[in-house]
């Protein structure tokens, strides 16, 4: 690998033990014990994150002090939410560097790039007029992923493939997990309308060097899709300086409430884009006969939004951001370097690179002669909460040669102990199973 | 007391899931026979699992062999196992039952079932640990679910059927 920082983390400070200290203080649930008294070591970040107190409380806080409905109604509570509603799109929206009409609420990730999907699928039965004809597939057309790629930024295309006669093809991975930009030259071609791609695995955790993807995709004139799942949460990321045309990110990944995702579209994008989800909320005039719909980010948000959640997303984003993704990245950074020292324990293999640069503390492994599950079981003996089997990511497996691993992720609140004291119990599995 | 994860990993899991029985698939061409595929999509394990069955001098319906190519934790590799040892010679109808029992079992959170109906699942009452831990037990159930399939697939349960009801009915008589 060339030396480059596609992570930021060597352009920053860490934590200060004082900080993480306080970081941790801030989420009631690490507190916790397990079966037998243990202490709970939560290395399943990557899964799902913990949640700190401001987050817990501006979501109980809007139902206590601001519920009601948003953009309808005229009454001081209506306008309170409405505010706190789009008070936390702002918010978001400036995590990522965008635009807050630029941010449409989803209910997760995977619903974000199946309405991305959709709304393909809708210009491509003619809906959405002359403007969304450039979004419109003819059978022959391709659609490019990846072979790194989670389910949920495959499956969609795959069907969005099979309802308009378009070829999905792949980008393939190295032995290390990192994805094989050399075959962006022939992979994607003038043939390719959308390149659909991980800024970071969830199993290798490898970081993509986006501008590659980028840069070709403009070449060709194909639309670009982020899966930011994994990124958001754990590095500096600026969507415009990035310059994708679509991303998707979760909120419950980035220490905010499940319910709750964010789609990021380029504005003259989803200007253009036909609805999905139609109904409530979302139009300008209804007639018995037809609709006209409202502008981008309501077009997308039909019937009844999940406005608590999305208020808490907004106070993630503002926690994280306080604390700075730079200094987040750089402890991670830290805590990968940690974790990577279990490829020098017996019979542990990684699945993804070896050296922390470009990669996020998400590791992947298997151990010899013993199933995930079964070293998951071990490890959760002695309190180590990690992830077993396939991580929604098959073919990736498959690519390395096995049906499942075990995985340990870490967020802005893991520390080096905690992974010190997964690295000692993972040493003794293979004893364990008489190995 | 033993911890739950001595509970869970009985010596004789650990023994089966090192050593199975009925590991490879054998040709099928007996008079009921069949194959089932299943998939534990939680981890991506998986199963394919051959049952044959014949009718003896007597009428009575049997397993005659079972045979099975899988991959997966020791837990599915064990169960399949102690599942072909337990149900090959049995009859259909008592097959039935002890995949009902073992089921059950599954489904006893760790407390296990009564002394009679754990002595019918001999080696498999050893998974009782397994029902304490909920994502372990679909890993239990794999070649369970499978064996199910396989009953019903193979057309040899609606003929065991008839046969128990006409017992059961003689029964009545009696």
């Amino acid at each position: 690998m060339t030396a480059t920082d596609l992570s930021g983390a060597t352009t920053h400070a860490s934590l200060t033990a004082a900080e993480l200290a306080a970081v941790r203080a801030d989420f009631p649930l690490l507190s916790r014990t397990l079966r037998g008294g243990r202490p709970l070591v939560y290395l399943d970040s990557g899964a799902t994150s913990q949640k700190p107190d401001p987050v817990l409380d501006a979501e109980q806080d809007f139902y206590l002090q601001r519920n009601a409905a948003v953009h309808r109604g005229a009454h001081q509570l209506a306008e309170e939410a409405t505010l706190a509603f789009e008070d936390a799109r702002a918010q978001v929206a400036g995590f990522v560097g965008v635009d807050e009409d630029e941010i449409v609420w989803t209910s997760n990730a995977t619903a974000a790039i199946n309405l991305v999907a959709y709304a393909i699928s809708n210009a491509t039965a003619g809906r959405g007029g002359a403007a969304a004809r450039r979004f419109a597939l003819a059978p022959g057309d391709e659609i490019v992923v990846t072979e790194s790629e989670h389910h949920a930024n495959l499956v969609p295309w795959q069907e969005l493939a099979a309802r308009t006669g378009a070829v999905v093809r792949w980008i393939e991975v190295d032995d290390d997990g990192r994805l094989r930009l050399d075959q962006l030259a022939t992979v994607v071609t003038d043939r390719t309308r959308v390149l659909a791609f991980t800024h970071a695995s969830n199993v290798t955790g490898a970081i993509t060097d986006v501008s590659a993807f980028v840069a070709r995709a403009r070449e060709v004139g194909a639309l670009t899709v982020l899966d930011a799942c994994q990124s958001v949460p754990n590095l500096p990321v600026d969507l415009h300086a990035l310059g994708v045309d679509f991303a998707a990110f979760s909120g419950h990944k980035m220490l905010g409430p499940t319910g709750v995702g964010a789609l990021y579209g380029r504005r003259e994008l989803l200007a253009d884009m036909p609805p999905v989800t139609t109904g409530g909320s979302m139009v300008e005039v209804v007639t018995m006969t037809e609709t006209t719909y409202a502008p981008p980010p309501q077009r997308f948000e039909a019937g009844t939004m999940m406005v608590a959640q999305a208020v808490a997303m907004g106070a993630a984003a503002q926690y994280l951001g306080d604390l700075g993704m730079g200094a987040v990245a750089a402890h991670e950074t830290e805590l990968a370097a940690e974790m990577l020292k279990i490829a020098e324990i017996p019979g542990v293999r990684v699945l993804g690179p070896l050296d922390t640069v470009d990669r996020l503390a998400a590791v992947s492994f298997v151990v010899d002669g013993v199933h995930a599950h079964d070293v998951g079981q071990v490890l959760d003996d002695a309190g180590i909460a990690v992830r077993v089997g396939h991580h929604c990511a098959q073919p990736l497996h498959r690519r390395f040669g096995v049906a499942a691993s075990a995985r340990a992720s870490a967020s802005v609140y893991t520390t080096v102990d905690e992974v010190v004291a997964f690295r000692e119990s993972l040493g003794t599995v293979r004893a364990f199973f008489g190995l | 007391m033993s911890s739950p994860m001595e509970q869970l990993y009985q010596q004789v899991i650990l023994d089966h899931s090192k050593k199975p029985h009925g590991r490879g698939l054998v040709d099928l061409t007996a008079a009921f026979a069949s194959e089932s595929h299943q998939v534990n999509p939680t981890c991506g394990d998986e199963v394919t699992l051959r049952a044959q069955f014949t009718e003896t001098e007597d009428g009575r319906r049997v397993v005659e062999s079972i045979s099975w190519e899988g991959q997966g934790c020791s837990i599915s590799q064990a169960s399949l196992s102690v599942l072909t040892d337990l149900v090959t010679g049995q009859d259909v109808a008592t097959t039935e039952h002890l995949g009902s029992v073992f089921r059950d079992l599954m489904g006893s959170r760790g407390k296990g079932l009564d002394e009679a109906r754990e002595d019918e699942l001999g080696d498999a009452a050893a998974f009782t640990g397994v029902s304490q831990f909920p994502a372990r037990i679909k890993c239990a159930l794999l070649g369970w679910s499978a064996l199910r399939d396989t009953l019903a697939t193979s057309g040899v349960l609606e003929d065991a059927q008839t046969a128990t009801a006409s017992t059961t009915h003689e029964h009545e008589h009696v």
